[in-house]
């Protein structure tokens, strides 16, 4: 805490390197040692335990402290023996991925422009800060709230269909608009845009504008200009962007559960259910299948750029 | 550049437009739809004015006992809030210096952040189950005896809950501690040093006015983050539920306007925090130029 600040002998005569030294570190770990402990209580233990408890066994009413692989079998079961036909589980991760493509594009390229607008286009600093509060008061309001929203506009007798039946383009309520994959990928990108932007914007913001001027001096048009300086600078930002949106979508389990109807699996959706059941070895060994794919993807994106230096 | 704006301006500020609509669009029309009237219906058009959902909200008509959740997301919300102010800001002064350590600690917040919640959320759930497996099965051969008798479960709010909240708010704490740090001028520090101020002077009374107005973001981040937080509450909350729980668990059963006028409620608790806290910002910054602190501005 940095009230710990105060046991510093710092106040006494010019202290002695090494002592001084000692502690600095001491009192960094006194400042630093109350965060670390709640990650390591609510956060690596945890992990720590689904990893283990994946291997464990289980029946209907309780988990068995006795190494098994059932967690994994159960959740590949038919996987094998079906083969020309994909399993549940395979099925229900290519669908995920789907979700996670489409929302991942959609997030990308709205994201990009909007992102482009505020960095380049508006001039005062002023207004800057205004319209980036303006994107940004929206994530600090409820998930939920903002998905039960699309309830008034999509459903059967929403404004949508009312618009479209009253323009005359269709005879009866299109019923794909809500509950369905259509729903969830539009609430999705509206719930999480905002991950994009910010990144993307934090990383415009620090390209040097003489670099765009000596660019159209040089004579390259507005479209080389954004495909050989403004996208490859940008390129950090959206890969912490692209790290965001693609990690919360693929454990995602509220949206797609609210948005679907609870019609449509994932695998967030799979780890829930078997939860639900009191499975913890199942659920387990699903979050340890889901955490290797996430890792995967990261350590892909990750490549292409050190995220490190961009914080 | 000249003064003209280029045809790109006005497309790029179609587009923006265009998205600041999608995003609020939704939302207005739930706050709307909240006031339908006795009659109405889930949808448009709205079938007169009445605060009759709201009422149906607070006395609580076939709703869950919407007040109890209300008060306890309201009370977690704050604890949370404090916890993660300090911890962040103790934190985000550690790393000012090499601490070793440190970038454990920085992964560790980037991990948690980006971790699937329903991975934390069912970690939280698995630790607290395997404490009550073992006090239930264990507790009266080592002592806890009196911890067993009546024992059900650690798993709590206030234990599992604010521990999968903080898993949250943490990580974007310390990042705008980092943000913070990035623009302070240490020299500020080393001057009041050389002034003969102690380190707790020097924090209480040079850094941290300094970077107060970003230390109540940090707040504003913190409140709001844990009041919505559904994910990683869901399987380790206990018993008892959150607002956004409760919500959540309406969607499916709630066929009135009543869940738009908890939506609004909600929300307007939501408004009311972003614009205290934002004043909050205004004031202090306000307040930071008036009254002259040149930090970091070199000679005026």
């Amino acid at each position: 805490m940095a009230v710990t600040i105060e046991t510093s002998p710092d106040s006494v005569a010019p202290a002695e390197g090494a002592l001084r030294k000692l502690t600095m570190r001491s009192i960094a770990w006194l400042q630093a040692g109350p965060m670390m402990l709640v990650f390591a209580l609510f956060f690596l233990l945890p992990l720590v335990l689904v990893v283990i408890v994946s291997a464990w066994d289980y029946n209907e009413y309780e988990m068995i402290p006795a190494f098994s692989f059932r967690g994994y079998t159960d959740t590949f079961e038919g996987c094998v023996a079906n083969l020309p036909e994909l399993c549940t589980i395979l099925k229900t991760y290519l669908k995920t991925l789907k979700l996670c493509l489409l929302t991942w594009g959609l997030t990308l390229l709205i994201g990009f422009w909007v992102a482009y607008f505020l960095a380049f286009h508006v001039r005062s600093k002023t207004w800057q800060i205004v319209l980036s509060l303006l994107c940004t008061i929206p994530f600090w309001t409820s998930n939920v709230i903002r998905m039960i929203a699309w309830i008034p506009l999509l459903g059967r007798n929403g404004l949508v269909n009312q618009g479209l039946i009253g323009a005359g383009f269709i005879n009866k309520p299109v019923e794909w608009l809500l509950f369905s994959e259509f729903s969830v990928v539009l609430a999705l990108v509206h719930l999480f845009t905002f991950f994009m932007v910010v990144p993307i914007f934090n990383s415009m913001i620090r390209i040097d504008k003489r670099l765009i001027e000596a660019a159209y001096d040089a004579g390259a048009s507005g479209w080389q200009t954004l495909v050989n300086i403004v996208i490859p600078l940008s390129k950090p930002g959206i890969v912490i962007g692209s790290i965001f949106v693609i990690t919360i979508v693929m454990g995602d389990f509220v949206t797609i559960g609210v948005m679907g109807g609870q019609q449509i699996a994932s695998a967030g959706k799979i780890i829930e259910s078997r939860l639900s059941a009191l499975q913890f070895p199942a659920a387990a060994a699903n979050a340890v299948i889901l955490l290797g794919i996430t890792i995967i993807i990261i350590s892909a994106l990750t490549r292409i750029v050190d995220v490190r230096k961009e914080l | 550049m000249g003064d003209k704006r280029p045809r790109s301006f006005y497309i790029l500020a179609a587009f923006f437009s265009a998205y600041v609509l999608f995003l609020y669009g939704p939302m207005i029309a739930i706050y709307i739809l909240s006031f339908q009237g006795p009659d109405g219906g889930l949808t448009f058009p709205m079938n007169g004015v009445s605060l009759t959902w709201f009422g149906k909200v607070f006395s609580g008509g076939g709703i869950v006992d919407i007040g109890a959740a209300f008060k306890r997301s309201l009370a977690l919300g704050l604890v949370v809030m404090v916890i993660t102010v300090v911890l962040s800001v103790a934190a985000g002064m550690a790393f000012r210096k090499p601490f070793r350590g440190a970038s454990i600690l920085f992964y560790t917040a980037i991990a948690s952040l980006i971790m699937p919640s329903i991975i934390t959320s069912l970690g939280i759930a698995l630790e607290f189950r395997l404490i009550d497996d073992f006090v239930n099965k264990h507790g009266a051969n080592v002592g806890l005896g009196w911890l067993a008798d009546g024992y059900t479960t650690a798993m709590g709010l206030f234990t599992s809950g604010l521990g999968a909240h903080l898993t949250w708010t943490l990580p974007f704490g310390l990042l705008i501690m980092f943000a913070i740090f990035n623009r302070f001028d240490g020299r500020l520090e080393e001057a009041a040093r050389d002034l003969g101020a102690t380190p707790w002077q020097t924090f209480r009374h040079v850094v941290l006015p300094i970077i107060l107005p970003s230390v109540v973001g940090i707040g504003l981040f913190g409140f709001t983050l844990s009041w919505d937080e559904l994910a990683r509450s869901s399987q380790a909350i206990g018993s008892v539920n959150t607002l956004p729980l409760e919500l959540q668990g309406l969607t499916t059963t709630v066929t009135k306007p009543d869940i738009y006028a908890l939506g609004t409620l909600t929300s307007a608790v939501s408004f009311v925090v972003i614009f205290a806290a934002l004043s909050v910002i205004l004031v202090l910054q306000a307040r930071q130029r008036r009254q002259g602190s040149d930090a970091g501005k070199g000679m005026v």
